[in-house]
């Protein structure tokens, strides 16, 4: 396991995840082996900036440039629990 | 209601291999199979109900002619498409080919880690073709689960099996406890391991998790025949999944088929959202109001849905019944007596037949 997340981690969707339209919604999904995970707004916004260049604190402040109110621990729990479900990996910056 | 998440395409019931715990029915119907045209019709009515998910498996998928054209299809629908595989005809030029229609994940099943007994399980010379189509899907760098069935003959094997996945390449490995429907079922006195197995094993999967750690996510299916509860089949009935069989029929859970009455409509004839919404198959045990007790007041109701509809008809003959597998069920002691038959060690297999 990640034993934490370094501001200067780049965060990556998995291989074999990937982000996908809902076809209901419009909204974005992410899509991975036997699994999907709808997500909200901002947590799509999260995820196309998880690009593996991106460091975490490039993401915490390019989110938090265009959702003011969504606060750096936000993104940041968000960026551990989608880690801890394998869903995301980091390489260390 | 909510709408369904996944498409299991049983696009044929043909298969090179003769795996003995094989859960396709033991009596499949010769009805044709659904035609490349049809099937993307169910594909695009799938994705109108909001499906996000299509997994080709079968059978075997590889022995339809036509599955690129139908992972295109998936994949421009806008589907997450998955591959479930014996490997057997996944050389470089087939896998190149779906990588390129837009296949996002295979799934390839294999048996043991040494050529004679994975052979000898599955009846046939496949070994050395498996672990070539597992090196031609690493080759295009997509991504690999390894799906093992477990019985008693390999689960004293998971270090090792896990061993083989992670020297593969793979991505996940998924270990399951063999499910006793269709093959599995007529061979269940052969396949069932001991609790002593089962305990084993599970101590050997904390080992390999601890061995692999990232690189290898292991994924385990308990033995439901020794856990105290029963499975949460399928997430519920007619909640999340449609099963569409080789002959079109659409089917809540991939083994309900065997379960008299239920009047499975078929998408030759009848929409799949019509389906969806009122086929009496998809209706007949959605939530809770057909439970009976000790379901009805059970605080578990919610976590494992009564378990498993198909298992119920299997050891009681009524469908409506909590599965057996619960220490709650009052038909538990079927369940006991099952595991008191399992035979020797050594009992023969009968190898599943195909259909021409």
């Amino acid at each position: 396991m990640t034993p934490a997340l370094s501001l200067t981690d780049q965060p990556r969707l998995r291989r074999g995840v990937r982000a996908g339209a809902d076809p209901l919604s419009g909204e974005t999904v992410l899509l991975f082996p036997e699994g999907v995970l709808l997500l909200n707004e901002t947590a799509a916004a999260v995820i196309r900036h998880c690009d593996g260049c991106r460091s975490v604190a490039e993401v915490v402040q390019e989110v938090g440039t265009v959702y003011r109110d969504v606060v750096p621990e936000d993104v940041m729990s968000l960026l551990w629990e989608l880690i801890t479900q394998n869903l995301l990996v980091v390489d260390r910056g | 209601m909510d709408r369904p998440l996944g498409l299991l395409a049983e696009l044929t019931y043909k298969c090179p291999l003769h795996c003995p715990y094989c859960s396709n029915p033991v009596a499949a119907p010769e009805t044709a199979e659904l035609a490349l045209h049809e099937w993307c019709r169910v594909l695009e009515e799938a994705r109108g109900l909001g499906v996000l998910q299509v997994h080709f498996t079968g059978g075997e998928p590889l022995a339809r002619p036509d599955l690129t054209p139908l992972v295109a299809h998936a994949r421009d629908l806008g589907f997450y498409v998955n591959l479930v595989t014996s490997g057997v005809g996944l050389d470089q030029r087939r896998a190149s080919q779906l990588v390129r229609a837009g296949l996002d994940h295979v799934q390839l099943s294999m048996q043991d880690t040494d050529r004679r007994a994975a052979d000898e399980i599955t009846g046939a010379h496949v070994f050395d073709h498996k672990m070539a189509a597992a090196r031609a899907v690493k080759a295009l760098e997509l991504p690999l689960t390894i799906n093992v069935v477990l019985h008693r003959g390999n689960i004293d094997r998971i270090g090792p099996i896990a061993d083989l996945a992670a020297t593969l390449g793979a991505d996940r490995l998924e270990l399951a406890h063999t499910q006793y429907y269709g093959w599995g079922l007529l061979n269940r006195s052969a396949l069932l391991p001991t609790r002593d197995q089962v305990v084993a094993a599970e101590q050997a999967l904390a080992q390999a998790r601890a061995v692999h750690g990232d690189t290898l996510e292991i994924l385990y299916v308990l033995a439901d025949y020794y856990e105290p509860y029963p499975k949460p089949c399928m997430h519920g009935w007619g909640q999340r999944h449609i099963i569409i069989a080789p002959d079109g029929r659409a089917l809540p859970c991939p083994a309900a088929a065997q379960i008299v009455g239920l009047g499975f409509d078929n998408v030759r004839e009848r929409s799949l959202s019509a389906i969806w919404c009122h086929s009496p198959a998809f209706t007949r045990f959605r939530g809770d109001a057909w439970m009976p007790e000790p379901c009805r007041s059970c605080p578990r109701k919610g976590i494992d849905f009564g378990g498993c509809r198909c298992q119920a008809f299997q050891f009681t003959g009524d469908a409506a019944r909590t599965d057996p597998v619960c220490q709650l069920s009052p038909d538990h002691h079927l369940v006991e007596a099952a595991l008191r038959a399992a035979g020797p060690l050594h009992q023969a297999l009968r190898p599943r037949v195909n259909p021409r």
